[in-house]
């Protein structure tokens, strides 16, 4: 999520990923940093990925699966132009959360994880963006918006599409 | 002219309300006018309902605006703004702003107040004098003044941070590492990223300051991914922290050497645990560990490490500069110092206020936080996030203290106030806090894993109106497990929700209905 380039991730490169194992390969506890920064790069972490990570830490194939497919950040498939979060904590949730929630699936006709047949949104749920005093929030391209209702998510939708084009 | 001097919060809430828009047309309406100003990005002061919150630079101090809409910026201009003119959003000097001018600021002296960034803005206003004075004494002094200021961990539990210095100062170990818990996921909270944001250079000084007091070698900060303009700052922070020699082989010339790195969660809300956040740095899923033994003898990689909440290690500074006494003769009881309160949710005047502990909770919420937003009445306030019990206003008269939240069934947590009115439906919120546990659940200990789910189907079945008499029995045997039998506080906290909710709002669950969502 800390990503801001979204939509300029670059296709899978086998050298690529083994560049950024090995970079970090010296830190203490790589493994993270790692697949952020191959998130970074190609959007999401490719099963190729997987294997260049665990032949370069020596480490289990299963063992770095199992790492990114704990966390909710990392995803295994490409993600639409633009990513939206939409918090449904509980201040969100006090202020009209749920409803929204349910607009942006009707609206997007995609359910939480999913992306836009036309590529241009991937819709994520998300509990918390610390933005609890000006809820209901969602995030879009790592760029947190306030006081979000049915109106403004509709504006920012049609802003990612339009980038799409 | 000299130019004028503007600030405009560049906080991510403030951000996230319009205030790079009105930044913008700041710099380019004045331009328009012949004006020449310059912009400084400041944190935000906390009073969140008027961001974007501009202020201006006078001869008789900063007078504040907001909240300003970048489109009718020239109107502002027009009508004085630059110089302090008293306008229609003119809230004249930000401090004698009643709502800043009843706290004391004492963690967040200087956020919104400084250049996040600024190396001479720090030092001007007192940085690094906390860091210079335990230079000089010895790491035993250093703990020592810690304990005696009374500083209780701002992350949640409330455990006393000097005593758990002293446990990793006295554990022999080749190295020793400070991990600080960033990891804000609480609904309700976000002082931790406000401070990252609009004072990193506490955060960082607090660190290097705990490093020394315990024999650390190596600082980790593990900041969740949600908030990418506070990593963005702390990593700047920590760049030029090591410029100016802050951090690095020698710091501040002592000959001491500290190494800082931060560290990026995963969208994991359990990576808020200690030990999960400890397996999580050292690369692994995050799974909580069993305790013993505690972190502070064998902690990250192993190795004796202090675990402090933000909160905790950016106190800390200002304890050392100002000594132990100023800071515990702050607050009640055993709850001493101040606490950094977040207002949140569905209230007028939301934002963060640090004030000494024992202000009860109805004066935070109704006369700080104004009541709701929407004008409807206050039916329940959830203290100290998802894990947090719902509170009723006949409970109103709590004192914000860790004790006296305790006695009553609930917590102070990590300060976060999240305030319903009265169209919620409290049955859907004690679903949700199982359904979030389900959710969340690292899933080591079973009473968590399978006990939050089965809390999800028996509270449907209540809402259903199924057999309720016997469902409401199970769910409270359910939730005595979790609580005695979870490995740490996500499930052995969760029912807390359900309960109070239970306790405080039975008539919610007792309307045969078809289950929303």
């Amino acid at each position: 999520m800390v990503s801001r380039t979204t939509g300029s991730h670059v296709p899978w490169s086998q050298e690529r990923a083994v560049d950024i194992a090995e970079r970090h390969q010296s830190e203490r506890g790589p493994l993270m940093p790692i697949l952020h920064e191959l998130q970074d790069a190609f959007g999401y972490i490719d099963p190729r990925a997987v294997d260049v990570v665990a032949e370069t830490l020596n480490l289990s194939k299963a063992d770095v699966y199992g790492v990114v497919t704990f966390y909710k950040d990392f995803r295994s498939e490409p993600p639409g132009t633009s990513v939206i979060h939409l918090c449904r904590g509980e201040a969100c949730q006090s202020m009209g959360a749920e409803r929204l929630a349910r607009h942006a699936r009707e609206q997007l006709d995609v359910d939480f994880g999913g992306t836009t047949p036309d590529g241009a949104v991937t819709l994520e749920q998300v509990f918390c963006l610390g933005n609890c005093a000006l809820s209901p929030a969602v995030m879009i391209d790592g760029r947190l918006k306030g006081r979000i209702d049915e109106a403004s998510f509709d504006e920012l939708v049609a802003h990612a599409r339009n980038k799409t084009r | 002219m000299d130019p004028a001097v503007v600030f405009v919060p560049l906080d991510a809430a403030a951000r996230s309300v319009g205030a790079d828009e009105v930044a913008d047309a700041i710099a380019l309406q004045a331009t328009a006018r012949g004006r020449e100003v310059h912009l400084v990005r400041n944190g935000s002061r906390g009073m969140l309902w008027l961001e974007p919150l501009v202020e201006v630079s006078t001869p008789r101090g900063r007078v504040a605006y907001g909240p300003v809409d970048a489109r009718k910026v020239g109107e502002l201009l027009d009508a004085g703004m630059l110089d302090g003119a008293p306008n229609g959003l003119c809230l004249g000097k930000t401090e004698e702003i009643p709502h800043l001018k009843r706290q004391t600021r004492f963690t967040f002296a200087r956020v919104g107040v400084i250049e996040p960034l600024s190396v001479a803005d720090y030092e001007a206003t007192g940085g690094l004098a906390g860091l210079r004075r335990a230079l000089e004494m010895t790491p035993q002094e250093v703990v020592t003044e810690v304990t005696t200021s009374g500083l209780r961990g701002r992350g949640g539990a409330g455990f006393p941070t000097g005593i758990k210095w002293q446990t990793v100062l006295d554990t022999p170990s080749d190295v020793k590492f400070v991990a600080c818990n960033a990891d804000e996921g609480d609904s309700g909270t976000f002082a931790d990223r406000m401070l990252m944001e609009g004072d990193p250079f506490l955060l960082v000084e607090g660190t290097v300051i705990a490093g020394l007091a315990v024999g650390a070698s190596e600082g980790y900060i593990y900041v969740r991914s949600e908030y990418p303009d506070a990593v963005a700052t702390m990593r700047a922070a920590i760049d030029i922290a090591y410029l100016n020699g802050w951090l690095g082989p020698s710091v501040l010339g002592s000959g001491w050497g500290f190494d800082l790195y931060l560290r990026v969660g995963a969208g994991s809300y359990i990576c808020g645990e200690e030990t999960a956040m400890l397996e999580s740095l050292e690369g692994r899923r995050g799974v909580v560990r069993a305790k013993p033994p505690l972190p502070a003898i064998a902690g990250l990689f192993g190795k004796p490490t202090v675990v402090n909440n933000v909160l905790s290690l950016a106190s800390v500074p200002p304890i050392l500069a100002q000594g132990a006494e100023a800071f515990r003769q702050l607050g009640v009881g055993r709850s001493r110092g101040t606490q950094v309160f977040q207002l949140a949710g569905n209230i007028k005047r939301g934002g963060i206020i640090e004030v000494a502990f024992g202000l009860t909770l109805g004066e935070l919420v109704e006369e700080i936080g104004g009541g709701t937003a929407s004008g409807r009445p206050v039916r329940a306030v959830q203290v100290g996030g998802p894990l947090g019990a719902y509170l009723p206003r006949s409970r109103f008269d709590l004192p914000m203290d860790y004790e006296a939240f305790a006695a009553a069934g609930a917590m102070v947590g990590h300060g976060g106030v999240v305030v319903f009115d009265d169209t919620v439906d409290m049955s859907l919120q004690a679903r949700f806090a199982m359904e979030f546990c389900a959710e969340e659940s690292c899933g080591k200990c079973t009473p968590c894993r399978l006990g939050s789910v089965r809390g999800v189907e028996v509270i449907d079945r209540i809402i259903a109106g199924d057999d309720r008499e016997a469902n409401l029995e199970l769910l409270k045997d359910l939730c005595e497990t979790m609580v005695d039998a979870s490995l740490c506080a996500m499930g052995g906290l969760t029912p807390f929700p359900v309960r109070s909710a239970l306790e405080h709002f039975p008539e919610d669950f007792n309307r045969a209905k078809a289950v929303r969502l």
